[in-house]
């Protein structure tokens, strides 16, 4: 059936922000859908409030909108923009509840406008559990026993009837948001008040636990007519009670004979049909009791989901894709198989290799919370590796999180643990039980033990163990070199080089030569979705240590890019843009683009964004074995973060050309003493630092140059164990975490710059000319990490003197580092002085910031140079300034992490960021507010409680609020200051003052906005209630001053004139 | 222990011995099935045949009583990268190891096996020999040099039963190990050809009294056993030298609905008229689509058959073309309207594979009841 002709213009949400449970996976699947869609000939409009997306490129949609995702604003794109349809499945849980939210207010009926692939009804059916529930028992499935609670009284019943533990889940949240399992009553009535507070809906489900249980999960596509096939089976390595996005995943499913597979098949047909998606993907979760077989049906997504680009890029089938034409009316033999071309999409993959993703944590960043796995997602990223055999892929993952950690040996952890300790960790879901695990195993507990611990299944266990018995061999030669037999097996069972280095006591390099000389090399297979049935026609491939090498590399120029790998905070889907960036430029100039990444939410990965993809880990070794393959022209290693920026040096060492500017000037930009000399140079200004390697030598340093002082360690990302210190007695905690994270580098220690205002700049240069791509001013004083701090383009409150002092800084900079790239300098500004922080001759967070901010492609502007183009050539000479603002904001996963302060500081802890466009500041900062969900209010009341250096600054805006008609309600000090000047305002009690105090107003829901600022530990302490408690019952919350200043800006904007839309094509004229 | 494959045109690959020892000629394949290899070691339309599995890991969930498709063991070698030794499903009952020993197939691991089957895919389908006891390969080659291969061949004769039996059995759920047997409405005969049980328990689960017969009885003796329908069944090897059936069928051609499934297909078609070729690798998997041109769906079908009727030698003969391979235009379903005989060249009975196909079983019983 052709595609449809009754529609023409196309309206696709986007997810929003990355959050934990909602990561770059929808950049991929939405930048499918618009390049397919439009390729159909469809006028495609986008809205998404995220800059950092590929999606959000102008070329991609006919229209994009960089605006906030709520029902309200797509109603005003769709007000503006009379689209004919909307697909709503591929913007994960954001996309598809602002869908719903429309269909249900009537504003999708008001406008024509269609819903394309699944209908409301079927979304419903899905989402809702009840109704979901009774679907699957009315076509003779099984779900675990359950009930729906609106209240704690139906609450207490169901738990009645269905016993401890209980797993609660709130509807309609993100990632399992809220998601517990309670063991007692006293931890289920603080479970359900969580849950009731957090869905949408005040709708909990409460479920029998079949914790331990397997878990398996199969991608289903349905097209119109009916056509319905399975894309892959995941089996799940952790058992039922750990969310599947912080599972060890594996596809295929491994354990299942083909009876009980297509049990799970055939369920799967009957579900999609009966939930009613009339085209497109679905995700559905089956648990299996490992004792007897039996199957219980755990959900669905009726969308395009994590799973889905993780099935996409295990298999090769595009599932966004094909989904997408779908939607618009072909079937699924009208499409071609991308890979093969010749024959069609509607098929079953079949896959000849295993793939094992591993999810990626972040828990160092949250000392405060669990670091337990519960049925609530909080990994921020996850990394796939393919290998032939499971142990080969395994082994590949773990070096692909880039973790520290090289394979299962016992040095990662505390190794004299003791056996009873061991045994406990098994029974817990610590994240990182598989070494616990693999301890035991050497330790020679029976497999039937553990798994009676820990439920993974004896078929993963008995592979641990095979990697443990071989790890035994190695090291028993300890001092010798492993035998070409020996070799080939360990390398087969994917053990990394640096890891046997370590095993032999040699250096990695020594091991590695010793490999080659034993003739062991990888050699390259395709993924082919047929297993080698049909040839291939995409390079998409893997390493493995087997016979025939598929790789074919050409003779034509050739440029390598390295990726980013796993999302983590700091490093994460900008760094995958800039990639992405480097692949469509050399496109351009016909330059052939190599891919190398491992993180399989991403567009990099993508077998479509560069000619030849490795979907490898980015370790020395596995980056070499490619460049030795491919033996490109260059190797980029500036735009995937710190991960290939850490490999640049050991790269140029081994003979690698690395391209764009050298690896040297990045030394001279990341080693102390190195810029020292190098601002020294140029007669510039840093502020005043020292560097120390223990206690004493910090006390020392600290002395000279006085308090406030900013402690790091050095070669960290994302500001890790960074800290400000106001006086002696904090220091000693803070120096030893910063050595501890710092490993053999010294510590940092620079005189804080109290009150200043930061800037980052983005500029790019070809060697000679340089050209700033913009200034951001940050909306809060120095000292909030860059990444987590908001940020406006053009400045708002810099003097146009001091800009230009920049700019000539700038300049001077990047071309006494000879850059051939980009470049991010962040400077300090305080009287009107600028001081240099930091200089990045690399791409930086900022830059799809920035790109969207200007309408120009920096990273592929860069790119090209650093194969050789100037900027003359490329015809970007002038600095872009534009009429508009915009503002970017951070995203942060507070309230995924119970017990977490929110309060910011220079330990990057944001999982991502928006950005909000205007014609004035105040709208352009409220639009970035509401996309972050702390949609500021209008009227109402206002919190105030404020530290004394803030004091005087918080008067002109409590008055300003007032004055609108905010009701002010102010803490002790904070409103004798008030009154004082003449401002009403109500006293509140603190927490520790008695009650009732602030903290009771703020649960009962009394107040709308709060401004909170803080110094030192103790009123840290005393403030963390209120933070906490804004977090949890998602209260707009301020805590700094600078960001109140911008806060109440927006309110004004917000109360003089209605938001409104724009598509950024329209701002870049 | 060292073991190793050779092919017809020398190409050899050593790896590491597994299941029985010992040596067999057979037409090397492969088999792009995740799952299900013990239905596959068991299906007698691999018999004289090498079979290599594209999926690495083989055996992780081991082997059991229920999932047999025959009496015994019919492949002539077992091909996979990685042989699990530690199986970990709640069915097993043996390693795949130990059912390979106590059945007597020669296995071979540890072999690049992606490489085996482009090779096939590029070559295509070849004679080969795998050997755990004799590792000189010149040794090995005349021994091959002595094996005839499959075409031309009537392998059929090799697998069928002695004599005829009845067949009660009925699909089992695993899960709660219940049988699905209606009181019978319609007698089927049916020729065991290679007959795979999944198809006799379909049968029987759609309410037929199954009576199974030898390959070479006659229209005569199947008459006489009043059937209100005939099943022609898979089996292995050339259908052209199997010209007894063919003749026999013709006979039986209008005068009892016919219901056959791949070698069955073959046969009949044959029987209708038209002609086969050999595959260049045949079709050995559990995920092709087929189109059924009646409805316009797709199924996701079981397949096995290294050879094809010829879509063009129905030209000007009442035969509908009612299934197409979408993969490569192959024909995979026949029927004539008026002789009530029909056939699908893939597996409705799946076993291993999906189970989209089997709306064909409640087809042949609607084409007994029109009478």
């Amino acid at each position: 059936m052709p595609k449809r002709k009754d529609i023409h213009k196309i309206l696709i949400i986007g997810s929003g922000p990355i959050v934990i449970g909602q990561a770059c996976e929808f950049d991929y699947s939405g930048t499918q859908a618009c390049k397919v869609l439009r390729r159909e000939g469809y006028e495609v409009v986008l809205v998404n409030s995220n800059p950092a997306t590929i999606m959000t490129d102008p070329e991609l949609a006919d229209r994009t909108y960089i605006e906030p995702i709520t029902p309200e604003i797509v109603e005003k794109v769709i007000e503006r923009e009379r689209p004919d349809s909307l697909l709503p499945t591929l913007g994960g849980q954001t996309g598809l509840n602002t869908a719903v939210a429309l269909a249900e207010s009537g504003v999708l009926e008001k406008y024509g406008v269609k819903l394309l692939g699944a209908n409301l009804r079927s979304i419903k059916m899905a989402e809702e559990r009840d109704l979901f529930k009774q679907t699957i028992e009315d076509i003779g499935l099984e779900v675990p026993r359950s009930g729906y609670a609106h209240t704690w009284e139906e609450a207490e019943k169901i738990v009645e009837e269905i016993g401890f533990p209980a797993i609660i889940r709130p509807s309609y949240t993100l990632g399992g948001t809220g998601g517990n399992v309670a063991y007692n009553l006293q931890e289920y009535k603080e479970f359900i008040h969580w849950g009731l507070a957090l869905s949408p809906r005040s709708q909990v489900l409460v479920e029998e636990s079949i914790a331990g249980w397997k878990e398996y999960e199969l991608e289903v596509m349905r097209d119109k007519k009916d056509n319905v096939v399975i894309v892959c089976s995941i089996e799940n390595l952790d058992p039922m009670g750990i969310h599947t996005g912080d599972s060890i995943t594996v596809a295929p499913a491994q354990t299942l004979t083909d009876k009980e597979y297509q049990i799970m098949r055939e369920a799967s047909l009957k579900i999609i049909r009966a939930i009613g998606v009339e085209t497109g993907g679905s995700n559905i979760q089956f648990a299996v009791n490992p004792a007897d077989g039996k199957l219980y049906v755990i959900e669905m997504n009726p969308r395009v989901s994590r799973s889905s680009a993780l099935a996409s890029k295990a298999t090769g089938f595009a599932i966004a894709k094909i989904a997408s034409l779908l939607a618009v009316g072909y079937t699924l033999d009208e499409i071609p198989n991308d890979i093969t071309k010749k024959t069609p999409a509607c098929f079953e993959p079949t896959i000849d290799y295993c793939v094992t993703k591993w999810p990626r944590f972040t828990f160092e960043k949250f000392p405060q919370t669990s670091p337990e796995l519960t049925v609530q997602m909080k990994s921020v990223g996850e990394a796939m590796a393919i290998g032939r055999t499971f142990k080969e892929s395994l082994q590949k993952a773990i070096r692909s999180l880039e973790i520290d950690r090289h394979s299962l040996g016992n040095r990662y952890i505390d190794k004299n643990i003791p056996l009873g300790k061991l045994k406990d960790k098994l029974r817990t879901n610590c994240w990182d039980k598989l070494w616990y695990v693999a301890e035991a195993l050497r330790r020679k507990v029976s497999v039937e033990e553990i798994f009676s611990l820990c439920k993974i299944d004896p078929w993963f266990l008995n592979n641990f163990k095979d990697i443990i018995t071989l790890e035994a061999k190695l090291k028993r030669r300890k001092g010798k070199l492993p035998s070409a037999a020996l070799m080939r097996q360990a390398k087969e069972y994917g053990f990394g080089d640096k890891y046997l280095a370590s095993l032999s006591d040699v250096p990695e390099t020594e091991m590695r030569e010793h490999r080659q000389s034993l003739g062991v090399d990888p050699v390259y297979k395709m993924v082919d979705t047929c297993g080698a049935e049909f040839e291939a026609a995409t390079p998409y491939l893997y390493s493995s240590y087997e016979a025939e090498c598929e790789a074919a590399p050409s003779d034509e120029r050739k440029i390598v890019i390295l990726g980013g790998g796993p999302n983590r905070i700091g490093q994460g889907i900008e760094f995958d843009y800039c990639c992405c960036h480097a692949a469509f430029a050399l496109r351009e100039i016909g330059v052939e683009s190599i891919m190398v990444n491992c993180n399989p939410e991403t567009v990099s990965t993508d077998y479509d964004t560069s000619d030849r993809l490795y979907f490898e880990p980015l370790t020395f070794e596995d980056v070499m074995c490619i460049v030795e393959k491919e033996k490109p022209d260059g190797v980029i290693v500036q735009f995937g973060g710190q991960t290939p920026l850490k490999l640049a040096v050991p790269l140029e060492k081994a003979g690698v050309k690395i391209i764009g500017t050298s690896p040297d000037s990045i030394d001279r930009a990341e080693n102390r003493e190195r810029f020292n000399r190098l601002v020294k140079k140029l007669g510039l200004r840093q502020p005043e630092s020292g560097t120390a390697t223990c206690y004493e030598g910090t006390l020392k340093v600290a002395r000279k140059l006085g308090f406030p002082l900013l402690i790091r360690p050095s070669f960290v990302l994302g500001g890790r164990a960074m800290d400000i210190v106001y006086d002696e007695d904090s220091l000693k905690a803070c120096v030893d975490e910063a050595i501890e994270a710092s490993g053999e580098h010294p510590i940092l220690i620079d005189k804080f710059l109290n009150d200043a205002t930061e800037l980052d700049v983005d500029a790019i240069c070809d060697g000679k000319q340089v050209v700033i791509g913009g200034i951001m001013e940050h909306i809060e004083e120095a000292g909030v990490h860059s990444g987590d701090s908001a940020c406006s383009i053009p400045a708002v409150n810099i003097k146009k003197k001091v800009l230009n002092e920049i700019k000539r800084q700038t300049k001077l900079l990047a071309v006494e580092l000879h850059v051939k790239g980009l470049i991010n300098i962040q400077f300090a500004v305080k009287d009107d002085v600028v001081y240099i922080l930091e200089v990045n001759p690399r791409a930086s967070r900022t830059v799809p910031f920035v790109s969207k901010a200007i309408g120009v492609p920096l990273a592929k502007l860069a790119a090209k140079i650093m194969a050789g183009k100037t900027l003359k050539e490329l015809g970007f000479t002038k600095e872009i300034e534009h009429g508009h603002y915009a503002v970017k904001e951070a995203v942060f996963p507070f309230l995924k992490f119970p017990g977490t302060d929110a309060l910011l500081g220079p330990e990057m802890l944001s999982t991502g960021e928006v950005m909000g466009i205007s014609d004035n500041f105040g709208s352009a900062y409220a639009k970035a507010q509401m996309a972050v969900g702390n949609s500021l209010p209008v009227e109402g009341n206002v919190l105030f409680s404020i530290k004394d250096d803030d004091k005087a600054r918080a008067v002109p805006l409590a008055r300003k609020l007032h004055e609108m008609g905010f009701k002010i309600v102010a803490t002790k000090g904070t409103c004798i200051q008030f009154i004082e000047n003449n401002i009403p305002s109500e006293f509140a009690l603190k927490m520790k003052e008695g009650r009732p105090n602030i903290v009771d107003s703020i649960i009962n829901g009394d107040i709308d906005l709060i401004v909170n600022t803080t110094v030192g530990k103790r009123s840290i302490d005393d403030s963390f209630d209120i933070r906490r408690n804004a977090v949890d019952r998602q209260i707009p919350y301020v805590t700094t001053i600078r960001g109140a200043e911008a806060v109440v800006q927006a309110i004004e904007s917000l109360r003089d004139e209605k938001v409104s839309v724009k598509p950024v094509q329209l701002y870049y004229r | 222990m060292k073991a190793v494959l050779l092919l017809e045109d020398g190409t050899v690959f050593k790896g590491q011995a597994f299941g029985a020892q010992g040596q067999k000629c057979g037409e090397v394949v492969f088999n792009t099935s995740m799952m299900g290899y013990q239905e596959i070691l068991t299906d007698p339309s691999y018999h004289e045949q090498i079979v290599t599995m594209t999926y690495p890991l083989i055996g992780n969930y081991g082997t059991n009583a229920e999932d047999w498709e025959s009496r015994r063991v019919f492949v002539s070698g077992f091909i996979v990268k990685e042989n699990c030794e530690y199986p970990s499903n709640w069915r097993n009952g043996a390693t795949l190891d130990e059912y390979l020993k106590k059945n007597n197939v020669v296995g071979i691991e540890g072999i690049d096996t992606r490489q085996l089957v482009r090779h096939i895919r590029n070559e295509g389908a070849m004679r080969g020999i795998i050997s755990s006891t004799e590792l000189n390969t010149k040794k090995l080659a005349a021994q091959l040099e002595s094996y005839p291969g499959l075409v031309g061949r009537d392998i059929v004769k090799k697998v069928t039963v002695r004599k005829p039996y009845p067949w009660g059995e009925g699909v089992i759920d695993v899960l709660s190990d219940e049988q699905t047997v209606p009181e019978p409405k319609y007698k089927v005969v049916a020729f065991d050809f290679g007959m795979k049980r999944n198809i006799l328990r379909l049968l029987v689960s759609h309410g037929c009294d199954v009576t199974v017969v030898p390959a070479k009885t006659s229209a005569t003796d199947v008459l006489a056993l009043k059937p209100d329908g005939v099943f022609l069944s898979n089996g292995p090897g050339d259908p052209a030298p199997v010209s007894y059936a063919v003749e026999t069928v013709q006979t039986l051609l209008g005068q009892v609905p016919i219901f056959g499934i791949c070698l069955g297909h073959q046969i009949l078609s044959l029987a209708l008229g038209g002609r086969t070729y050999k595959l260049k690798f045949g079709h050995r998997g559990a995920n092709h689509p087929v189109k059924n041109l009646k409805t316009g769906k797709i199924e996701i079908t079981s397949q096995n058959h290294g050879f094809c009727v010829d879509l063009d030698s129905f030209e000007g003969k009442d035969v509908e073309l009612t299934h197409l391979n979408l993969n490569d235009n192959t024909c995979e379903g026949v029927r004539s309207e008026k002789l009530r005989a029909f056939a699908v060249q893939y597996h409705p009975e799946a076993s291993p594979g999906p189970h989209d196909s089997r709306y064909l079983f409640d087809d042949f019983i609607k084409l007994m009841g029109q009478k």
